[in-house]
Order: structure tokens, then C-alpha cells, then sequence
């Protein structure tokens, strides 16, 4: 079997994965390890109403491994994490990947629609930026994107709910399944997100809109819209394509806050509550998986440049890859394209 | 200042206070006309679902094991219990048991069950399902911590026949009687006994009552519904036959503003952890707020007397009457009150000791200088050979009342400092036994409390030799006669209290605020609820 120049590309970057995954695992195992804190408290429930007796704790500690030494735990841990095993969560006993399957729908719900919001509202607000001829028009919408991520995210929630459900009751605030309930949270996931889109994409198009190869369409004739559109816009979603990892984290940190404020069982919320109660398996299992959606999310972001940007292809040998970054192509290509 | 036990709510706290406080605003003009509605209440009706807010998720539902309040509130609507306890008097009622005998040293406790009772799948409660739950209990060990305790040293278990069973215990055991009222010894199924513990705490679990448990989502909602052959409720419930409620939506919602919010706005009916600084808006606007003092041990500093400091009687004793608590009732609400005693008063058999815990800074400042803490006046603090009186005061809970003990402290010269930290921090200095003092409270509605907190060979949070308070400690538990237990624990109180062995500051309340159609809510002796007997008005 011939091995292509993007199998090799795919092969190194799961290596890599492999490694920033280990890496995560250790790192938060470690951080979890010299916490100040006390497992046996979070797994028998509350620190004072508890009447635990010495030999209870003690059975404790030998279930979850916890009078092991270090290394021996994180061994045990580490082994079974391989098997796809984060042990149960200290606070519910329930398995650590069941507890993240079970929040998972929901946070992809509510990532993908503020996805959605946010792309488009972000690339209108660039296009129309660029697009205008009056300045004002222009430095407001040129402002907005700043104002989008100075307001605290959990601030926008509560205030969207104070209006569309506790005011108007038009929306319930709790409760809602279904697309009804989806609706605020994901504008307020997506302001940040959009208001970050729109700064990047803006910022581009302005690159783009200077370039040679603008100017010779233009001169050529071709629709100003058009233009902007087709051809600019195009160079310009590079820039969104080497964010997408920052958005992505945007989206998970986003979604502890939003999920919180509006009662949404996700992701979000269980990470939420495991830190706060140093849950740890169940931290551990959160933090893999985030580290899991980067090292995708970089696969596929790399896998899409060549795409986009022909001269990104790997080569034979594709060990320049990373230095490559894309750049506006000159006119002459983008006239041979 | 509010501040909550997780980092990132304490980061919400401040901002969100702010948009409360503009909300409820808003929300006061748009509510005015609700409160009207509920003058004429009229008899019970049947039916509609009750839509309850809690703040924090029940992670395990089966309240035989390791419970929260939430768990312990869901588990409260899905089982019965042998006895009941009346939350005015302390008195223990028939409820599953009809009758009951106790023998002269409270070692054995024989009980005879009420016919044609049934678990929610159809099997028949018998004496033989009180052996097979109680034995379910000992298995759960530290599972089932509060269980076990109520249950230590069971001898065995007998059933003589199907409505006669008998409790015996190897040593005097008189807190029995009051444990067998409470969910946390309530009855499951012989279905349900055969899950296993995560199983059971995920939802599988079978009551013999009012309500059934249809589901639980984690950290999210739980649904009951009726149990339409019910037809044994406690002696104390105010109808016969099944509850009048169709179901029960219970929602966790961590945010008090969106609690809040759902609430004004007719989204849910009950909030059950109002915050002090909301009170007086919902009240006004036509929501009643009930809450009832948690009985048991009130919020203690418990001295560690294994530690320098904690060690001085003069010390400790100083401390209870520096302690100004007429005053630290400014800083809390309506609904919430400074300790009179070591127990809450809703405790049953607990007695006003005010008189014991008086403000008198002059006796204070008079002790601390004949046990040689002379004032330095550059700082305002005393000192012994060199060592400043300074106690470090590591704590979790919401407690901003902390802030004024450490100011009237300050005045006689001690000086406290306040060292927030999380749960599972905090637990585990604990641990460590280094504290010098201890800052918590316990909830049980049983004067047995002060045995478990303070006795020499219980949990001794005082860390003291055995000394002659255990022996009067010990006489509570032998006799179920409530005035001499009344009696015992009032000596007992008194002689902790005049140690400084207890420093009693402030009873804690649960605060919970209704829609005005919600009716026939109350808490029961524990201060935990029941829903047997609300009902919405308004429903047909």
C-alpha cells in the first residue's frame, strides 16, 4: 500500500495527540494529587454531618486506592484510563465516561447552534464592516466585537433571562429541551465567539481588500460584492481555520458558565461541580476529553488548510508543515486558480 | 458579603448580586398582583404537579446511604418509616408501627406494623422487610455512615411473626426510637435491597411511599409521581388515602437568581434555599417564605482541648461571653436567630440557657488577665510569654456572621482569624486534628446529638479525657422517658457550656419561599419536608 503524504501527516499528528493526552492525564493527575484536600470526604458526602467511623474510612481509602503510594496510584489510574477505565466519580458513584456521555449531547447541542450563531453573525458583521461606505456605520460595527467579549458571559445569560423569561415569559427558564430552551444560551455562548469571528474575519478582509489581486479584479471589472465574497473572503477564512482551537476552548469554557446559569445538564456543569467538590476521577475524565476534542479539532484543522490553501499541501516530505502559515496568495495564482 | 463554598460561584457572587438586586427591582413592579390571589384557599383539591428548585444536586437518591439534604428531601416523599415525630412537641408517633414497646434499659425495642401495607411494585411490607433493610444498612458500612451509627451495636433482629418485629441492641441504645422516624432508616423493596448501592443511588429505588420515584437525571431533575394505592400516612398527616398531589418536579437549579427569578416569575412553586438578601423582596411581593431552625447541635466553635490555647478553661470561657449574640442577630435574617443553648430550639427537649451565654466583656477581659494573657496596647491583642492569643479559624460554610464573633473577639483582646476554604480542604485539616478550634453544626432532632458530638468515647470533638459530663451523657441514652432525658441534657448542656466546652453562636434555618397556590406545605421534625399533604390551589 502506497503511503500517501497525508497519511504521514495523519499518523504524526495522532502521535502527537497520543502524547498531549498522556501529558494532560499526568498533569492533572499531579495538580489533583498535591491539592489540599481530602477524597474520603467528598466520597462520604458532606465534611460534618458525616459519622464515619475510622475503619469505614479506612475501607474507603483501601476501595479507591487512596492509601497506595503515589506512584502505585497513579499506575493503577493510568492503566486503567488506557482501557478507557476513569474509575467512578467520588460524589455519585457513577463511571466516570458514563457521567461524560451522558452530559455530552447536550453541550454538543448547545456548542454546534452557538457555532452556527456565531459564524454567521461574526462574518456579517466583518462583510458589512467592509463592505459600507459610511464611516460610522463602519467604526461601529468595527467596535462592537470588543464590546462582545468585555461582557461577562454569565452577566448576558441573566440578563437575557430577566427579560425573555422571568419578564415576558416567553421562553421558560428552566426545563426547556428542546429548541425553545436552546435559544438564549446559545446567543450568549455565541456573543463572545462572534464578536472574536468578526475581529479576526474583519481584520482579514481588510488585508485581503489591499492586495494586488483585489485591485486587478476590480480594475478587471468583477463586482465589488462579488468579490468580497467569493475571493477575499476566502483568503480571509485562513485566519478563521487557525483560530478554530482558541474558539473551540472558548466553546467548553463558555459552556461551564452558561450552563450553569441556565440549568443545563452538560458538560459544562459537570466540570463545574467536580472541580468545586475535587471529584477527581471525574476531573481527570473531563480534562482527557477536553484535551481528546483539542487534538481532533487540530487533526481536522490541519487536514483542512491543504484545502483551502493549495500551497499548504504536504509535500513528499511535509516536515515544513508547520512553518508554513498562510498567506494572502499573490494575484497571479489566484488568477490561475 | 455572600460568599459561596466553590471558587466560581464566589467570582459570580458580587456581579450577581448586583443584576439580583436590579432584577428583583424590575421583577416588584411586574408581581405586585399575585399576592391577592391566595386569600380564599378553601378545601384541598387533587391533582397538579409541583415544580420544587433545590440548590444542590442529591447526587444519591437513596436515602439510606450517604445523603445530602436533597437526597434525604427525595428519599423523605418515596419511603415511610416506622415512626413518625411530632414537630411541636418531639413526641414520637405511629406511622408504619402501630405500637411499640421499649424495655427498662432501652436495649430492646419490639414494634407492631400496620396491615396492608404495600412497596410501590405491589409486594407486602412485613416484619421481615424491617430485618432485610436494617441488615441492607450494616452491608452498606460507610456507604450508609448515619445509618450504621443509628444502627451500632445491633444485636439482632427478630420477627416473630409478619406484624411483630423486635430491635435488639447490646448496649442501651434510647436515640433508636427517634432514628426509626427518619428516612434514613426508611424501607425499600426486596427488588431494590438486590441493586446494587450506585444502582440504588441512581434511582432504583422501590418506597412503601406516597410518592414514587419515576426518575432521576445527575445534576439535574428528579420526578415522582403518585402512588395511587397509598393509604398509610403517619399519624400526624392531615388526610387519608394517596397525596394530593399528581407529581413532584424537582429541578436543581445552582443559581439563587434564576431560582429566584423562576419563582416571581411563576416557573416553579417552591425555592427551598432562599438567600437572606431576597427574603424581604419576595415577601413583599406576596411569596411566603417558611423556614424552621435545623434542630440539633446550633453553629459551634468546638474547642480542641489537645491544643495549646484551646486548652485554657479561662480561655474558652472568655470566649462564650465576649461573644455579644443579641447583636449578631443584626447580621442575620428575619429567619434565622443566635443560638439560646448547645441544641437548636427546635430540638425536642431543648431548654432556653440564655441566661448561660450573656454578654459580659468585663468577666471575659477579668479571666483572660488571671490566666496571665495581659493586653498589648500597641496591638491590642494579648499575650502570654511572648505568644500572642491569636486562634486560626479554618471553615467552608456560608457563615458571614464569622465576621462580627472576630470583631467582638477582637475588643477583649483575642484574635481570631477567619481561613475559608473548600469542603474537601477544610476536611482535610480537620483530619489532621490540629485545629484548634472547630466551626460546624449537626442536624438531628434528638438530644442524642449531644452524645455523638460530645462524648468522650463518641466523637469528642472536644478531644477531652472522660470526665463526669459523660456519665450524664451516657444516662440519655438508657431511659426513652422524655422528661428525664429533657432533664439529663439540660445538665449536660449546662456543664459544657460552663466549661467552654460549647461556644454556641447561631442556629442555622432552612429558608424556603412558596408560590402563594402552594398549601399545606410543612417541615417535619428534622426540619426536612414533607409533601404528602400540599396541594396547588387553583387546580380542578
Amino acid at each position: 500500500m502506497r503511503i500517501t503524504p497525508t497519511a504521514v501527516l495523519i499518523l504524526r499528528r495522532l502521535g502527537h495527540g497520543a502524547i498531549v493526552l498522556w501529558a494532560a492525564y499526568t498533569l492533572s493527575f499531579l495538580v489533583l494529587f498535591v491539592l489540599p484536600g481530602d477524597p474520603v470526604a467528598i466520597i462520604l458526602g458532606g465534611a460534618d454531618q458525616s459519622t464515619a467511623t475510622p475503619e469505614q474510612i479506612q475501607a474507603v481509602r483501601e476501595e479507591h486506592h487512596l492509601d497506595r503510594p503515589f506512584l502505585v496510584q497513579y499506575a493503577l489510574a493510568l492503566s486503567g484510563a488506557l482501557r478507557l477505565d476513569f474509575g467512578t466519580s467520588y460524589a455519585t458513584g457513577m463511571p466516570v465516561v458514563q457521567a461524560i456521555v451522558q452530559s455530552l449531547p447536550s453541550t454538543l447541542g448547545l456548542a454546534t447552534a452557538a457555532l452556527a450563531l456565531a459564524v454567521v453573525g461574526g462574518t456579517a458583521l466583518a462583510i458589512i464592516a467592509v463592505r459600507t461606505q459610511r464611516p460610522t456605520l463602519r467604526n461601529i460595527l468595527a467596535g462592537l466585537p470588543g464590546l462582545g467579549v468585555a461582557m461577562p458571559t454569565f452577566w448576558v445569560g441573566l440578563l437575557l433571562l430577566q427579560v425573555f423569561s422571568f419578564r415576558l415569559g416567553w421562553i421558560p427558564a428552566l426545563g426547556a429541551d428542546g429548541f425553545l430552551g436552546l435559544v438564549l444560551p446559545a446567543i450568549t455562548l455565541a456573543l463572545p465567539l462572534g464578536a472574536m469571528i468578526g475581529q479576526v474575519l474583519l481584520t482579514a478582509l481588510d488585508r485581503a481588500w489591499a492586495e494586488q489581486f483585489v485591485t486587478t479584479f476590480r480594475a478587471a471589472g468583477l463586482a465589488r460584492t462579488r468579490l468580497l465574497l467569493t475571493h477575499a473572503l476566502r483568503v480571509a477564512s485562513l485566519s478563521l481555520l487557525s483560530i478554530a482551537g482558541v474558539l473551540t476552548g472558548n466553546l467548553l469554557s463558555g459552556a461551564v458558565v452558561v450552563e450553569t446559569v441556565f440549568t443545563r445538564n452538560g458538560l459544562g456543569r459537570l466540570a463545574e461541580s467536580a472541580v468545586s467538590s475535587q471529584d477527581i476521577p471525574l476531573v481527570q475524565g473531563i480534562v482527557v476529553f477536553s484535551a481528546l476534542v483539542f487534538v481532533v479539532v487540530n487533526l481536522v484543522t490541519d487536514l483542512l488548510y491543504p484545502l483551502v490553501d493549495p500551497r499548504t499541501r504536504p509535500a513528499a516530505r511535509p516536515s515544513s508543515r508547520r512553518t508554513a502559515r498562510p498567506v494572502a496568495p499573490t494575484a497571479a495564482q489566484e488568477v490561475s486558480a | 458579603m455572600s460568599r459561596r463554598p466553590t471558587s466560581l460561584r464566589s467570582t459570580f457572587a458580587l456581579p450577581l448580586a448586583a443584576v439580583a438586586s436590579l432584577a428583583s427591582l424590575v421583577l416588584l413592579s411586574g408581581c405586585q398582583g399575585a399576592a391577592s390571589s391566595a386569600q380564599d384557599v378553601g378545601e384541598p383539591v387533587s391533582g397538579g404537579v409541583l415544580r420544587v428548585a433545590y440548590d444542590v444536586d442529591p447526587e444519591c437518591v437513596d436515602g439510606q446511604q450517604v445523603g445530602n439534604n436533597t437526597a434525604l428531601n427525595v428519599a423523605r416523599q418515596v419511603t415511610d418509616s416506622l415512626t413518625d415525630q411530632d414537630p411541636e412537641t418531639g413526641e414520637i408517633v405511629p406511622w408504619l408501627a402501630e405500637s411499640w414497646e421499649v424495655n427498662e434499659d432501652s436495649t430492646s425495642f419490639t414494634f407492631h406494623l400496620r396491615d396492608g401495607v404495600t412497596f410501590q411494585d405491589g409486594t407486602e411490607f412485613t416484619s421481615a422487610s424491617v430485618k432485610e433493610n436494617f441488615d441492607a444498612i450494616i452491608d452498606l458500612g460507610a456507604k450508609a455512615t448515619q445509618g450504621s451509627s443509628y444502627l451500632a451495636g445491633l444485636r439482632s433482629v427478630e420477627t416473630p411473626d409478619d406484624r411483630t418485629v423486635t430491635v435488639t441492641f447490646d448496649e442501651p441504645n434510647a436515640q433508636f426510637l427517634q432514628a426509626t422516624s427518619t428516612m434514613i432508616l426508611g424501607f425499600y423493596a426486596p427488588d431494590t435491597l438486590e441493586k446494587t448501592p450506585e444502582e440504588r443511588c441512581m434511582g432504583d429505588i422501590v418506597g412503601t411511599g406516597p410518592f414514587a420515584l419515576d426518575h432521576f437525571t445527575q445534576a439535574d431533575s428528579v420526578t415522582l409521581s403518585r402512588y395511587d394505592d397509598y393509604g398509610w400516612p403517619s399519624s400526624l398527616a392531615q388526610h387519608d388515602g394517596p397525596a394530593h398531589l399528581d407529581g413532584i418536579e424537582i429541578t436543581v437549579v445552582p443559581e439563587a437568581t434564576v431560582r429566584n427569578g423562576s419563582l416571581s416569575s411563576g416557573q416553579i412553586d417552591i425555592d427551598t434555599a432562599v438567600l437572606p438578601q431576597d427574603e424581604e423582596v419576595l415577601e413583599s411581593s406576596g411569596f411566603p417564605i417558611v423556614s424552621r431552625p435545623n434542630p440539633g447541635v446550633v453553629y459551634h466553635l468546638f474547642p480542641n482541648v489537645g491544643q495549646p490555647i484551646a486548652d485554657e478553661s479561662e480561655v474558652r470561657q472568655a470566649i462564650n461571653k465576649a461573644i455579644d449574640r443579641d447583636e449578631l442577630a443584626t447580621v442575620l435574617s428575619p429567619h434565622q436567630s443566635p443560638a439560646t443553648s448547645t441544641l437548636a430550639q427546635s430540638t425536642p427537649h431543648y431548654t432556653d440557657l440564655s441566661h448561660l451565654l450573656e454578654h459580659d466583656p468585663d468577666g471575659a477581659a477579668q479571666l483572660l488577665d488571671d490566666a496571665g494573657w495581659e493586653l498589648d496596647e500597641s496591638t491590642g491583642i494579648r499575650e502570654k510569654d511572648g505568644e500572642p492569643l491569636t486562634i486560626a479559624l479554618s471553615y467552608w460554610q456560608t457563615a458571614p456572621f464569622l465576621e462580627l464573633v472576630q470583631q467582638q473577639l477582637r475588643t477583649v483582646g483575642i484574635d481570631l482569624q477567619l481561613d475559608k476554604k473548600t469542603i474537601a480542604e477544610h476536611r482535610a485539616v480537620q483530619e489532621t486534628g490540629d485545629l484548634a478550634f472547630d466551626f460546624y453544626n449537626l442536624t438531628r432532632s434528638d438530644v442524642d446529638i449531644l452524645r455523638t458530638v460530645f462524648d468522650a468515647n463518641g466523637r469528642n470533638v472536644n478531644n477531652r479525657e472522660p470526665e463526669e459530663v459523660d456519665e450524664i451523657l451516657d444516662r440519655t441514652t438508657a431511659t426513652t422517658d422524655p422528661d428525664e432525658r429533657g432533664a439529663l441534657a439540660e445538665e449536660a448542656v449546662t456543664a459544657l457550656i460552663e466549661e467552654g466546652y460549647s461556644i454556641p453562636l447561631v442556629e442555622l434555618s432552612g429558608v424556603v419561599a412558596t408560590s402563594p397556590d402552594v398549601q399545606g406545605f410543612h417541615f417535619e421534625a428534622s426540619s426536612r419536608i414533607q409533601f404528602y399533604d400540599t396541594w396547588l390551589a387553583g387546580e380542578d
